[in-house]
């Protein structure tokens, strides 16, 4: 509705509110992961809280800071659909780590 | 960019098919210098990608322990150990850093010639002070006896992934720092108002150039969140 109104005039100018709460929702997630750490918390809630944490701020950062939310789908979507390759390889690679570590303990530790 | 037509273009993955089908530019209302930035993040988040799957991997491989980062990280303020002190100091300067390029990039399609120099300047300042203490933290882990092959904290991997990743990632903000510097002398001096023509490609000055400078310095703000969590909150 807002931003519909601006493009007519200029493309990429939002209103100034719209930075200010980004740029304040950084800070409160960044501090809410730095205590992630200073309280210690571990185990999977440890990797919970950070995850979300980073996605949010990730998130934030994309949509607004760098405009995706406003651009078109095109756009968008070539950007975002070559990351599910990247979340494969992941699994890939979490899978392979899992693998290399059981033959280190196995001829290590056990003896092949 | 200011073009009226594009609101009457369907929107949503409708208008995506469109402007894919339409034998005509598929990034419609996009400056091409802004998806050449795109197309070339895309392909650095490739990179930092791979080291951080590679970090991962040979984390996790390992069967020596892991140095515990919040004690290898910490800082001694007054005899007392703060953990990660530093680097959340540097996480909250970068993305101040960051909000100041935003706004930058606001003034600037707003042709508010002063607000936007001052602005970028502030953001090459902020980035500055990032590059300084990750300085002093590389410095004070060389102190420590923190090298590529051995460090005295645990497995040996610790320190080519600790200075592969952050100096990669340091490396960005570097050459950002130095484009931010050029840039606001630019913005100062007047050529996006002017339309002058750049020394490098002869093409006319425009203030869309400070929004894919920002799109650059946005992107390293966000490679810090990934590295923030996996290599230091891990």
């Amino acid at each position: 509705m807002d931003e519909i109104e601006n493009k007519e005039t200029v493309a990429s100018t939002h209103k100034i509110g719209i930075y200010l709460w980004i740029w304040g929702l950084l800070f409160v997630l960044s501090f809410f992961s730095y205590m992630v750490d200073w309280f210690q918390f571990q185990g999977l809630l440890r990797w919970t809280l950070i995850l979300i944490f980073m996605f949010l701020k990730a998130g934030l950062i994309m949509a607004f800071f760098m405009h995706l939310f406003w651009e078109r789908y095109a756009l968008v979507n070539v950007l975002l659909w070559p990351m599910t390759a990247i979340a494969c390889f992941i699994g890939l690679m979490a899978a392979e780590a899992k693998y290399t570590v059981f033959t280190r303990l196995l001829y290590f530790f056990i003896g092949g | 960019m200011s073009d009226n037509s594009l609101n009457n273009l369907p929107g949503g993955f409708k208008g995506m098919s469109q402007d894919m089908g339409s034998d005509q530019t598929a990034f419609k209302g996009v400056q091409w210098g802004k998806v050449m930035m795109w197309i070339f993040l895309l392909s650095d988040t490739f990179i930092f990608s791979c080291f951080l799957i590679s970090y991962m991997k040979g984390r996790t491989s390992t069967v020596v322990d892991w140095p515990n980062t919040s004690e290898v990280f910490s800082l001694h303020v007054n005899g007392v150990a703060v953990p990660l002190l530093l680097i959340a100091i540097m996480t909250f300067v970068l993305i101040t850093s960051s909000g100041t390029m935003a706004l930058a990039v606001k003034y600037g399609y707003e042709k508010n010639r002063k607000m936007c120099g001052w602005l970028i300047l502030a953001t090459a300042i902020g980035g500055l002070t990032f590059v300084g203490m990750q300085a002093f933290e590389w410095s004070k882990l060389i102190h420590e006896g923190v090298r590529p092959w051995e460090n005295p904290f645990g497995a040996k991997q610790f320190g080519s992934f600790f200075f592969m990743i952050t100096g990669f990632h340091g490396t960005h903000v570097s050459i950002g720092v130095i484009f931010l510097f050029i840039y606001s002398r630019k913005v100062f001096r007047g050529d996006f108002d002017k339309g002058k023509r750049g020394f490098f490609t002869s093409m006319k000055s425009d203030y869309v150039a400070i929004e894919i400078l920002g799109l650059y310095w946005h992107f390293v703000d966000l490679v810090w969140v990934f590295i923030f969590a996996f290599f230091y909150l891990w």
